[in-house]
């Protein structure tokens, strides 16, 4: 029946039998959804795929292969690797970042323990020394070896 | 760096996986040298000799080494985790920001309290807090900015860089293979 084809089955002009691998996940009132996906992956590739793992995995496989479609389209060169490798940069920084504030978080710490103990105002001789006390290592560079330029 | 095999009369990877000549002015060639026949059994794995030609034919020339190895990544992904690909690893990476940056939070929010106490206890001693900013922030580790000097004027998120998740189901990560 012809009203009855998925989008995949219609966007390649076929019948649409019963056992269609691709109308679970391609109902024919998305038609960019099969659009997308067969524009970068191709119609027989995203078949064989869906063939190769279990039925149970089938839609999430075809919602993840969509977005990275979409992605793709979007940006032919990148894709979705730039987001990835943006966020292993955010990671990077905000590692940084969370370093810093807690080396600053025990230099208060050890001043105010300081003042504690010497109950003196003026703790310039004794504080001299403290900032190069502090030896703080810091992620490296290439603890996120991903870099796209 | 890309590599011109048909200079050296040796069929590129893509032509002699797909068992044709190498013509000289194949668009594979320079991008998918002999030596690495795994890349483009790769990418032809997941996305097909066509897709990829027209792909590569849609972007300038200078952008396609980098085209290449994006979807050279994507397809080892994809190929090591067929559910999720990509997906799964964007999923594991936003849900470390979202962590690592609650984190931040706490700490900053930690910070503004211990500074507060020794602006009360040691109110003489500015100086030796802006030294130790100044400090941790030349030199000392990696470049953030410079933001170390306005750390306590800062917003707390303010080194939050949120995408929205694309993935709303509880992913538990074990499908994430890492890549490198």
């Amino acid at each position: 029946m012809i009203s009855g084809r998925c989008a995949a089955c219609k966007s390649q002009r076929r019948k649409c039998p019963p056992d269609c691998i691709f109308s679970p996940y391609f109902p024919p009132n998305d038609p960019q959804r099969f659009a997308c996906v067969h524009r970068i992956y191709g119609c027989s590739n995203v078949g064989k795929m869906l063939q190769q793992m279990p039925v149970q995995m089938r839609a999430q496989a075809v919602d993840t292969l969509y977005m990275e479609a979409r992605w793709r389209i979007e940006d032919p060169v990148y894709g979705c690797v730039k987001l990835i490798s943006q966020l292993h940069q955010n990671l990077g920084d905000t590692e940084s970042e969370l370093a810093k504030v807690k080396a600053l978080i025990a230099f208060h710490k050890l001043q105010i323990s300081q003042v504690n103990e010497l109950h003196q105002p003026n703790l310039d001789a004794s504080q001299s020394n403290i900032v190069e006390q502090f030896q703080f290592d810091y992620p490296a560079q290439n603890h996120y070896p991903w870099f796209i330029n | 760096m890309m590599a011109s095999s048909s200079s050296y009369n040796s069929p590129c990877a893509a032509c002699k996986f797909l068992r044709r000549k190498c013509m000289p002015d194949c668009i594979f060639a320079p991008y998918f040298p002999p030596e690495e026949p795994q890349k483009f059994a790769n990418v032809h794995k997941i996305f097909g000799a066509s897709n990829v030609s027209k792909l590569l034919n849609e972007v300038l020339p200078h952008q396609r080494e980098d085209a290449v190895n994006s979807l050279a990544y994507e397809a080892e992904a994809r190929i090591k985790d067929p559910v999720y690909g990509c997906v799964g690893a964007i999923s594991v990476l936003q849900r470390q920001v979202i962590r690592l940056q609650k984190e931040l939070d706490a700490t900053n929010a930690e910070m503004i309290r211990y500074t507060n106490t020794c602006t009360e206890i040691i109110p003489t001693h500015h100086h030796h807090h802006d030294a130790a900013t100044r400090m941790l922030g030349n030199n000392e580790g990696p470049d953030v900015g410079g933001s170390s000097s306005s750390l306590l004027a800062q917003s707390p998120s303010s080194a939050a860089f949120y995408y929205p998740s694309p993935w709303n189901n509880d992913l538990s990560g074990d499908a994430f293979h890492h890549i490198h």
